[in-house]
């Protein structure tokens, strides 16, 4: 066994452990930290496949950015996780039953040996992943690349139409307004005439 | 490394909407509410600008650019000039119910306009990749739409089950198209037509598979049978001008994408999509018009209605020849413009605090306003299939086909079922011309929009009169 099939194995085992305690462990912030992980050494493992850019975006997207933000929310929300496994035993049965006949039609119809993939010659050192993957990006696939760039665009306007509401009756304050304020607009001066003794 | 330019030319019509839709969304910015037509206006200018472009770009040649994953030919530009011109024909039913509603804002007319971009991308889309991203597109826009109106409990629910179950079908899309690309290694249109030709004859399970998964996935975004759990709801939830947009124009770019994909991609597996779009097709047929009979909201009814129609438009794809393609592309442009129509006049009928949405409100409309109530029987009768009209016409074009291929079984089935369907939208008809009106006033209504309604109904007859100009395009469309 060569260094770098035990390293697959290494990680791929650390990976399926992750995963399986993500979905059992009962307090969902260690659940984050388990997804974290399993991120972590799916990177690992990408970047062993010579997919370095891939390995490293998943670990400053995901890890870095997403899984915190979820860490915020799990913590701020407090979820009341027993309500949620409520019934967990008694839909196990046919959960198993599914998940198991999907698995033995999985490995029917999905099999390696239909897809004749021959495992390509290391690539060059000279060129990195990244580098080419830029280059693709702004050539060949420049087309889907925008689109994509509108798709997100889209994604803007509709979630601020759908949010951006001016509801009359907050009790918002305006800084401006206030710092605008004169005199004259906080005081009356009431003349009045000395009450006689 | 050096790069050649792609031939921008062809996409020049995307280009100017892409353009466009920006500049309203800033524009939009700077406009007081009394000023919103400002926006409309430049948006039917973007729909006519991108018309006239298409056209003046037009060459009778395909051409494929950026790289293989573009393609403007006849069919593109044919199906392209049809969803400008319904756009346009929605927006321009939809500005009187919107300034009612307080719903007149730009984004609107941004988001739809980013929606047309959508379909066109999915017209002219040549790669998987870009096929996706162009039903995303048009998907997104969509999902916002329907819950534009956003206090409106039922337009939330319409919209969540819309997104929820769009999704799911994007994945199903997306899986199978995965693994044609494992097996042919290629994401490009043409190139997986010829691995499949190559191995025609002998085709892996993992290939059937993949079909399997492509054709579930279409056949939820286009709503058939037993993938229309959600039309119903999202047809009768949302903003009746969001109801028209969805149920006119991307039917034409649902049409495009299955042509692009089970007629040039998975050609050489016909024997084997067949049977997926006849079982498809047989559902939809009985089970849109058999639960339409039971409606009595018109939207609701409308969206049953829809899923008949897919059904028949199923019916021209399955055949397989040109005539077929050519027949379907007939119907789904006939369709388009009848549920414009239809939708339309829910609009028309409306006004502040009143949706004209139920059979009821129906009743009599020949006493109150003879016009509207001819145009109405028009498309009733179009969608029903009645001989002077183009529904007639649309169907027998579609069945001729089928029985070319020699199913006349199935046939006779789809004219059964027709009868059936006849049953309800003719209850329409004896709603408006034999029960007694309402004591409600009609809302009066601008001259644009009661002309175009006048066009939209009178195309009925007059194309089904003279189906042959509409046929022809059709024919030319879908080539040799």
């Amino acid at each position: 066994m060569s260094f770098q099939l035990a390293m697959f194995y290494i990680f791929s085992a650390i990976l399926v452990g992750a995963a399986a305690a993500m979905i059992t462990v009962r307090n969902p912030v260690h659940a984050a930290l388990c997804l974290v992980l399993a991120f972590f050494t799916s990177a690992a493992l990408w970047i062993m496949m010579e997919a370095e850019f891939l390995g490293i975006v998943l670990v400053l997207v995901y890890v870095g950015a997403v899984m915190v933000l979820f860490l915020f929310v799990v913590m701020m929300l407090d979820v009341n996780i027993a309500r949620l496994r409520e019934g967990f035993i008694r839909f196990l049965p046919v959960g198993a039953l599914v998940a198991a006949a999907m698995a033995v039609v999985m490995i029917m119809v999905v099999g390696a040996r239909h897809f004749r993939i021959e495992p390509p010659a290391p690539a060059a050192t000279d060129v990195g992943n990244t580098e080419m993957l830029g280059r693709l990006i702004y050539t060949e696939y420049v087309y889907p690349f925008e689109l994509a760039a509108v798709i997100l665009l889209v994604a803007i306007v509709a979630a601020i139409t759908l949010t951006l509401r001016r509801r009359p009756g907050t009790r918002h304050i305006d800084p401006a307004e206030q710092v605008k304020v004169k005199r004259e607009d906080r005081i009356r001066i009431v003349k009045m005439e000395a009450e006689k003794k | 490394m050096s790069f050649p330019i792609p031939d921008l030319v062809p996409a020049i019509p995307e280009m100017f909407v892409l353009a466009m839709a920006c500049t309203i969304l800033v524009v939009d910015l700077f406009l007081k509410d009394d000023r919103r037509d400002v926006t409309y206006g430049l948006t039917q200018f973007t729909l006519f600008g991108a018309l006239v472009l298409t056209w003046i770009v037009h060459v009778p040649e395909a051409r494929v650019t950026f790289s293989g994953s573009f393609i403007a030919d006849p069919l593109s530009d044919t199906l392209k000039s049809f969803i400008y011109v319904i756009a346009a024909g929605v927006f321009l039913y939809s500005r009187p119910y919107l300034k009612e509603r307080g719903l007149f804002k730009g984004e609107y007319y941004v988001l739809g306009l980013f929606a047309v971009l959508g379909m066109l991308v999915m017209v002219s889309a040549y790669s998987f990749v870009t096929l996706y991203l162009g039903l995303e597109l048009l998907s997104l826009c969509l999902y916002a739409l329907v819950a534009f109106d956003r206090d409106s409990g039922r337009a939330s629910e319409a919209a969540m089950k819309y997104f929820i179950l769009g999704a799911l079908a994007s994945g199903m899309l997306l899986y199978g198209m995965s693994f044609l690309y494992g097996l042919s290694g290629s994401l490009e249109i043409p190139v997986v037509a010829e691995y499949l030709i190559a191995n025609a004859g002998q085709f892996s399970v993992p290939l059937t598979f993949a079909l399997v998964f492509v054709v579930v996935g279409l056949a939820f975004k286009l709503g058939a049978v037993p993938f229309h759990m959600w039309v119903p709801d999202v047809y009768h939830g949302a903003p009746t001008p969001v109801t028209l947009l969805i149920g006119s124009a991307p039917k034409i770019a649902g049409f495009a994408i299955i042509m692009r994909l089970l007629a040039d991609g998975l050609g050489a597996m016909h024997a084997d999509w067949q049977g997926m779009l006849v079982l498809l097709a047989v559902l939809s047929l009985a089970v849109g018009n058999l639960i339409a009979i039971a409606q009595t909201n018109i939207k609701r009814m409308l969206a049953y209605s829809t899923i008949s129609h897919v059904g028949f438009l199923l019916l021209g794809i399955l055949a397989g020849t040109q005539e077929g393609y050519a027949a379907a592309l007939f119907y789904t442009v006939t369709y388009a413009i009848m549920a414009m129509g239809g939708f339309g006049m829910i609009i028309l009928l409306s006004r502040q605090g009143f949706e004209a949405e139920n059979l009821d409100d129906f009743k009599g409309l020949n006493e109150r306003n003879p016009w509207l109530a001819f145009m109405m029987l028009l498309l009733m009768f179009s969608m029903a299939g009645v001989p002077p009209t183009v529904g007639f016409y649309a169907k027998l074009m579609v069945l001729q086909a089928v029985v070319q291929i020699g199913m006349t079984w199935l046939a006779v089935y789809a004219v059964i079922f027709s009868i059936v369907g006849a049953f309800y939208y003719l209850r329409v008809v004896k709603l408006m011309y034999f029960d007694k009106p309402a004591d409600e006033p009609l809302p009066v209504r601008g001259l644009d929009v009661t002309v175009v309604m006048s066009v939209n109904g009178l195309l009925m007859v007059v194309l089904g009169i003279f189906p042959g100009i509409l046929m022809s395009i059709a024919a030319l469309a879908v080539g040799p």
